[in-house]
C-alpha cells in the first residue's frame, strides 16, 4: 500500500464508522421501528401511521406545529434583519465588535438558563409584573406566560441569533460603494433595500430560515416550559411516546413524520433560492 | 443609510432606539437571574428581599445553596466530564473528516459529505431518538444471540456522549475545514517532496496550521455539549447531565438555587466569550 492510500485510510475509517453508526444506521432503525408493533412482534404493520392519522390531536399538532414554526421563521428575519444591517453597516465596527460579543452570551448560556430566565422575567411574580405593580399601574398580575406569546418569545429568543450570524456574513461581502452608487442616483432608501441589499443578502437570509425552522420545529424547552396547555408542540407528542407512555414505535413513527417534514420544507426552500445543502453549514 | 452617507435623524434615532430594545430583549433573561440569584427569599422572583449569598452556600433544608447540593454538583460534574469526552471525540473525527474531504477524492464522496452535514439539519430530537432506538436493537440483540449484556448500549453516560458527538462532529469539521481552505497546499508538497509520508506531512504541516481552528472547534463542541437538551434527555440513564437536572427543577422544583446555577454559567461564558474575543484580535 502506497502512502498516499495509508494516509486515505486512515482518515476515511473514523470517518465512516462515525457516519455509519451514527447517523446512517440510526436513521433506518427509526424507519423501521416506526413499522413495527409496540407489542414487539417481528412483523410489520402501518398501524403506528394509522393511529397518527385517526386522532385528529395528532395530526392537529403535527400542522400546528409546522405552521407555526414557518411564522416563528419569519418573525425571527423581520426582528433580526435590521440587527445583521446595522452591525455590519451603520454602527462603527469597533462597537459592532462589543455587541457580537452579548450577542453570542445568551447563545453559549445555553437554552435551558435563557428559557427558565424568561419564566423569571414573565413569570405571575416575575420581573415585569412585579415591576407594574412596584409602579402602581396594574393591581393583579398579568397573564404574561404559559400561553402562545411566551412561547413564541421563547421560540425566538433561542433561534434568531442563527439568522443574525448568517446575513451578516453576507451583508459584509456588500461593497459600500454599490450603495453608495444607488443613494448617489436618488434611489431612496426602500428602494436601496429592496433592490440591493435584500438581493444580496438572500443567501444568508434562506440559510437562516432553515437553521431557525429546524431548531423551532425541533425545540421541546420552549414549548414545554414557556408554552400554556393549549400550546401544543409535535415534539411534546414524540417525548410522550418515548418518556411516558412507553410506545416506542409510535413515537419512532412521529420522529420520523417530523424528520420528514423538515426535511421537505428545507428542500422547498433550498429549490426556489436555488442553493445546495453543501452552503448551509457556511 | 450606512457608515458613509448623511441620515435623517428619524433613520438614524428610530434605527438606535430599535437596536436598544432588542439588545434590552435579548439580555433581560440573563439580567434577572443573576440579580435575582442573590435575593433573600424562596421565591425564585420578585420581590427583592435583601441581599444574601444563601444560594450559593447556605446548607440548610429550607434553603440549599449550589455549593452544598449535592446532586446539582453532581450533575455538573457529569456535564463537564461528557462535554470534555464530546469535545475530545468531535475535533479528533470532525479534523479528520475535514482533511478528508479538503484533500481526498473518493467514490461516493457527495453522499458521504451529504451524510458528515446532515447533522445541521436534522432536529435534536431525531437523533436523540434514532441513537436510543438502534443502540436498544444492537443491544438487545446481543444479548439474545450472543448472550452478551454490555451496559455501553442502554442510555447512560456513554451513550450520552455518543450521541452529542453524531452532530458535535459535523460542526467541527466545518470550522476546521473553513480555515482548511486558505492552506496552501504546496507546503504539503513541499514536505512530501523531502520525503516525508503524506501522513507525516498532514501531522507536521498542516495540523499545525490547523491549531487556532481545532482550539475552536474543542470549546465551540464543549460549549454545545455543555448546554445541549434535546438529543440528551433520550439517552441520559441515572446520573442527569445539568441540562436535564435543571429542566426537571424548573418543571418540579424551582428554588433560587437555579438562579445561581444560571448566575454562575452567564458569569463563565462572558469571561470565556471576552477572553475568545481579545485573542482573536491578537492573532489579527
Amino acid at each position: 500500500m502506497d502512502g498516499n492510500k495509508k494516509a486515505f485510510y486512515f482518515l476515511f475509517v473514523p470517518v465512516a464508522l462515525w457516519l455509519f453508526l451514527l447517523i446512517i444506521l440510526p436513521h433506518i432503525d427509526l424507519f423501521l421501528s416506526s413499522f413495527k408493533p409496540n407489542s414487539g412482534e417481528d412483523t410489520y404493520t402501518l398501524e403506528n401511521y394509522k393511529a397518527f392519522f385517526s386522532d385528529s390531536i395528532y395530526w392537529r399538532t403535527f400542522i400546528n406545529t409546522t405552521l407555526y414554526a414557518i411564522g416563528v421563521t419569519l418573525l425571527a428575519f423581520a426582528v433580526s434583519f435590521p440587527i445583521a444591517f446595522y452591525l455590519t453597516k451603520v454602527i462603527s465596527p469597533k462597537i459592532a465588535g462589543f455587541l457580537m460579543l452579548l450577542l453570542l452570551i445568551p447563545l453559549w448560556v445555553g437554552e435551558l438558563v435563557t428559557i427558565y430566565g424568561w419564566v423569571v422575567v414573565l413569570g405571575e411574580n416575575g420581573v415585569i409584573n412585579e415591576s407594574l405593580k412596584y409602579l402602581g399601574l396594574i393591581e393583579t398580575s398579568l397573564p404574561l406566560i404559559y400561553n402562545n406569546v411566551s412561547m413564541t418569545i421563547g421560540l425566538l429568543y433561542m433561534s434568531m441569533l442563527f439568522m443574525i450570524i448568517p446575513i451578516m456574513t453576507t451583508l459584509e461581502s456588500l461593497d459600500d460603494a454599490q450603495i453608495e452608487a444607488a443613494s448617489d442616483l436618488g434611489a431612496s432608501k426602500w428602494t436601496v433595500f429592496r433592490r440591493i441589499v435584500i438581493p444580496h443578502s438572500m443567501p444568508g437570509i434562506i440559510n437562516g430560515s432553515i437553521i431557525v425552522f429546524m431548531l423551532v420545529i425541533g425545540d421541546y424547552v420552549a414549548p414545554n416550559i414557556l408554552g400554556g396547555k393549549s400550546s401544543l408542540w409535535f415534539t411534546e407528542q414524540i417525548y410522550n411516546q418515548f418518556l411516558s407512555t412507553f410506545n416506542w414505535n409510535q413515537g419512532a413513527a412521529f420522529g420520523f413524520l417530523l424528520l420528514i417534514i423538515s426535511s421537505v420544507t428545507i428542500w422547498i426552500a433550498l429549490r426556489l433560492s436555488g442553493q445546495k445543502l453543501d452552503k448551509v453549514g457556511e | 443609510m450606512i457608515r458613509s452617507l448623511p441620515n435623517s435623524p428619524l433613520y438614524k434615532y428610530g434605527f438606535r432606539v430599535y437596536v436598544t430594545l432588542f439588545f434590552i430583549f435579548l439580555l433581560i433573561p440573563l439580567l434577572a437571574v443573576s440579580v435575582l440569584a442573590f435575593n433573600d427569599t424562596t421565591s425564585i422572583s420578585l420581590p427583592w428581599k435583601g441581599f444574601t449569598l444563601d444560594w450559593f452556600f447556605a446548607d440548610s433544608t429550607e434553603r440549599l445553596g449550589l455549593f452544598a447540593d449535592e446532586d446539582l454538583l453532581n450533575s455538573i460534574w457529569v456535564s463537564l466530564q461528557t462535554s470534555f469526552l464530546m469535545a475530545t471525540l468531535s475535533t479528533i473525527v470532525g479534523t479528520i473528516a475535514a482533511l478528508l474531504f479538503e484533500s481526498f477524492n473518493f467514490r461516493f464522496k457527495k453522499i458521504f459529505y451529504f451524510f458528515a452535514i446532515a447533522p445541521l439539519v436534522i432536529p435534536g430530537v431525531i437523533l436523540g431518538i434514532s441513537i436510543l432506538l438502534a443502540s436498544t436493537y444492537v443491544g438487545g440483540w446481543l444479548d439474545t444471540n450472543l448472550g452478551i449484556d454490555l451496559e455501553i448500549f442502554g442510555p447512560g453516560f456513554w451513550l450520552v456522549v455518543l450521541g452529542q458527538f453524531s452532530f458535535g462532529a459535523t460542526y467541527a469539521m466545518l470550522l476546521v475545514a473553513a480555515r482548511l481552505k486558505k492552506f496552501d497546499p504546496e507546503l504539503e508538497d513541499a514536505a512530501l517532496s523531502l520525503k516525508a509520508s503524506r501522513l507525516e506531512s498532514i501531522w507536521y504541516i498542516t495540523i499545525p496550521f490547523l491549531k487556532p481552528a481545532i482550539i475552536g472547534a474543542f470549546v465551540i463542541a464543549f460549549l454545545m455539549s455543555f448546554s445541549n437538551f434535546n438529543t440528551t434527555i433520550f439517552l441520559v440513564g441515572s446520573d442527569p447531565t445539568l441540562p436535564v437536572d435543571l429542566y426537571s427543577r424548573i418543571k418540579f422544583s424551582s428554588t433560587p438555587v437555579l438562579n445561581a446555577v444560571s448566575f454562575m454559567i452567564v458569569l463563565l461564558i462572558t469571561i470565556v466569550a471576552t477572553i475568545s474575543i481579545f485573542t482573536k484580535k491578537q492573532n489579527k
